[in-house]
């Protein structure tokens, strides 16, 4: 019994990761190339799933859904980008957090005049729905692992795309020197919104891929967000690997947290309340992981101090 | 300096005579409305010493609101239920003096925790530290079932403040108004103060100030205490007009509002976050009774100042672009 329950919660854990390593690599990718610090990249996730939950409730497709929300996400984050967020290259971070704080603002009361302040609801296709039997006898969601695949597949795709290919070069090059690349007749301004909507796009992947898991509704995006953020101070700002060992370590620990602390609160307050005490006790424990590595290492673990 | 100094006066003025008239007309809702913008403003004009003068972008300041808030409400929901403190077996009290005083200790307690650890950092890993502390604290309201938890508290009857009758809505407001002006009042010597310029050359040229001995770090978390000690002030006295505390109070989202009251009057003037109060509390008031979807509009304006005027309301109206302090 309860080694399954430890696989089973593991894979929960890789998971939440994986989705998490989808947030965090657009926001470590825009700071790092642009230096931009970016509020408003919950807006994009949550801007993804809505794309998604009505692809989906109109034509009845997954696969269109997730197109869907691949295009709106990466739209919406080019036109983000061209509009507003380009002026914000060469500001300090107190505007750089206002004005994608705004965008929040609008961003958000925008999708609710949409689509209304009722969640909508996003369902798993039938061929990745029930369970399924992995080896050592452990039945678990077929969608969920499926989600665990398309994340570590992104994960590779996207170090090949930095690793190996000339985008992938001029967006090192932006990053090591911005200046540099200019002069070398690369056009920064377009480089940029591609990095930018290419963040948007992975965002609003991994908004679609949860709102089959959760409820797709206005400030989803934002408690993601925030974890991201954390993700990405524990990985080292700017590293994509950095995003991934940190989005695992914050997705295991959540998880672990949310099993565990409920049971081992159990004797200190009792059974009804050990449920909700654990549950904020395990969102606790994401940040003393944080903290913990910034003592160590100020920089994060991949991080350039 | 001159036109700055009449604005600051017309806006002393304005908050101070548009409840007044309210009163003489009979609008005890206006009176609530300008009480809260007093305390809003009360609440930046803490958040600007950090921000403005210091340069520290926090992301955390809501933590120091929703303390004060919950000093607040855990001495009176202890006073109006008869049972002891936790801690130490005392009782609770329902006086304003004596929360707002624990409001404060608490706050300038709270602010030199989270600024000993965050302020060894700076730039955006300083803005997620702040915001990180701040959901931890959030979370750990969340969790608190014997202070209401997710609901938050209720109290009764607003606290009472010797010699006033606060629960007529004119005398609380005063007595609101009074403690912006008295600590705006402390700011202004502060900011003119050694430790204020000191601060402020932190943030102008770090460098420089550890070249002459100064240590840019101290000064920080000086003051980072004291401006989380005002805005705690501010929590307490926010929660005593609503005579309610949540989470809400602690969330990322109350973070944002205060360093946008901040932004809109203008970052490091002194009445910015009174002129920033005003605007945000008329904004919510009658562009939320034309549409519910008014925060599109708040956004906008925010885009708007941020993009094209960066000196804020202040600013604009005094005529230079940044502040010179």
């Amino acid at each position: 019994m309860s080694t399954v329950l430890l696989l089973e919660q593991l894979l929960n854990g890789l998971q939440f990761g994986v989705m998490l390593f989808l947030m965090a690599a657009g926001l470590t990718l825009i700071f790092g190339v642009m230096g931009l610090i970016n509020l408003a990249h919950g807006s994009l996730y949550m801007i993804g799933a809505f794309a998604a939950a009505s692809v989906a409730g109109f034509t009845g497709s997954f696969l269109l859904a997730l197109m869907a929300a691949l295009a709106a996400a990466a739209a919406a984050g080019a036109l983000i980008e061209v509009t507003v967020i380009r002026r914000l290259y060469a500001r300090d971070h107190l505007d750089q957090v206002l004005a994608t704080f705004a965008l929040i603002l609008i961003l958000s009361e925008g999708t609710r005049w949409l689509f209304g302040s009722f969640p909508l609801y996003l369902d798993v296709p039938a061929w990745l729905a029930g369970p399924v039997r992995l080896p050592g006898g452990i039945d678990y969601p077929r969608y969920r692992l499926a989600v665990i695949a398309v994340g570590l597949a992104v994960a590779g795709g996207l170090a090949w795309l930095i690793a190996g290919t000339r985008l992938g070069i001029r967006i090192r090059a932006g990053e090591a020197d911005r200046e540099m690349i200019a002069a070398l007749g690369v056009d920064i301004s377009r480089l940029y919104t591609l990095v930018f909507a290419l963040g948007a796009a992975l965002a609003g992947l991994a908004g679609a891929l949860v709102g089959a898991i959760q409820s797709v509704q206005v400030g989803m995006g934002e408690p993601v967000l925030i974890l991201a953020f954390v993700v990405i101070v524990i990985g080292g700002i700017g590293s994509i690997r950095g995003a991934f060992v940190g989005a695992l370590l914050v997705g295991l620990t959540d998880t672990a947290g949310r099993v565990f602390m409920p049971i081992l609160m159990q004797p200190l307050v009792g059974q009804q309340q050990a449920a909700t005490v654990g549950s904020a006790l395990a969102s606790v424990a994401i940040y003393v992981l944080m903290a913990l590595v910034l003592l160590v290492r100020p920089a994060g673990l991949y991080g350039r101090a | 300096m001159g036109r700055e100094r009449i604005v600051n006066a017309a806006l002393a003025v304005l908050l101070l005579g548009v409840p007044l008239w309210a009163h003489w007309a009979g609008e005890p809702f206006t009176i609530t409305l300008a009480t809260r913008a007093a305390i809003l403003a009360l609440a930046g004009v803490g958040l600007n010493l950090a921000l403005g003068t210091g340069g520290l972008v926090s992301l955390g300041h809501a933590v120091f609101f929703g303390l004060g808030g919950y000093a607040m409400g855990i001495l009176a929901h202890h006073a109006q239920t008869f049972t002891p403190l936790p801690l130490w077996d005392l009782p609770g009290t329902k006086s304003m003096p004596v929360i707002w005083l624990v409001a404060i200790t608490g706050g300038a307690l709270m602010a030199a925790l989270i600024g000993a650890l965050s302020l060894r950092s700076s730039g955006v890993y300083f803005i997620m530290l702040t915001l990180a502390f701040g959901q931890m604290c959030f979370y750990f309201a969340v969790s608190s079932p014997t202070y209401g938890g997710e609901d938050g508290l209720s109290i009764w009857v607003r606290n009472g403040f010797p010699g006033l009758n606060t629960l007529d809505p004119l005398q609380f407001f005063l007595l609101a108004y009074a403690v912006l002006m008295a600590v705006i009042w402390a700011m202004a010597r502060i900011k003119a103060s050694p430790f204020g310029l000191a601060l402020a050359a932190a943030r102008q040229s770090p460098a420089r100030l550890d070249a002459v001995g100064a240590r840019p770090f101290r000064l920080r978390l000086v003051a980072f205490v004291i401006s989380g000690a005002v805005t705690a002030l501010a929590g307490a006295l926010f929660a005593d007009l609503n005579r309610f505390v949540s989470p809400s109070m602690l969330s990322w989202q109350t973070s944002g509002e205060l360093i946008v009251i901040v932004v809109l009057g203008g970052v490091a003037r002194l009445y910015g976050p009174v002129a920033g109060a005003i605007l945000l509390v008329t904004l919510e008031h009658y562009l939320g009774g034309i549409s519910e979807y008014w925060q599109i509009a708040l956004g906008a304006a925010l885009l708007a100042v941020v993009l094209f005027a960066r000196g804020g309301l202040i600013g604009a109206l005094a005529g230079r672009p940044v502040a010179h302090d």
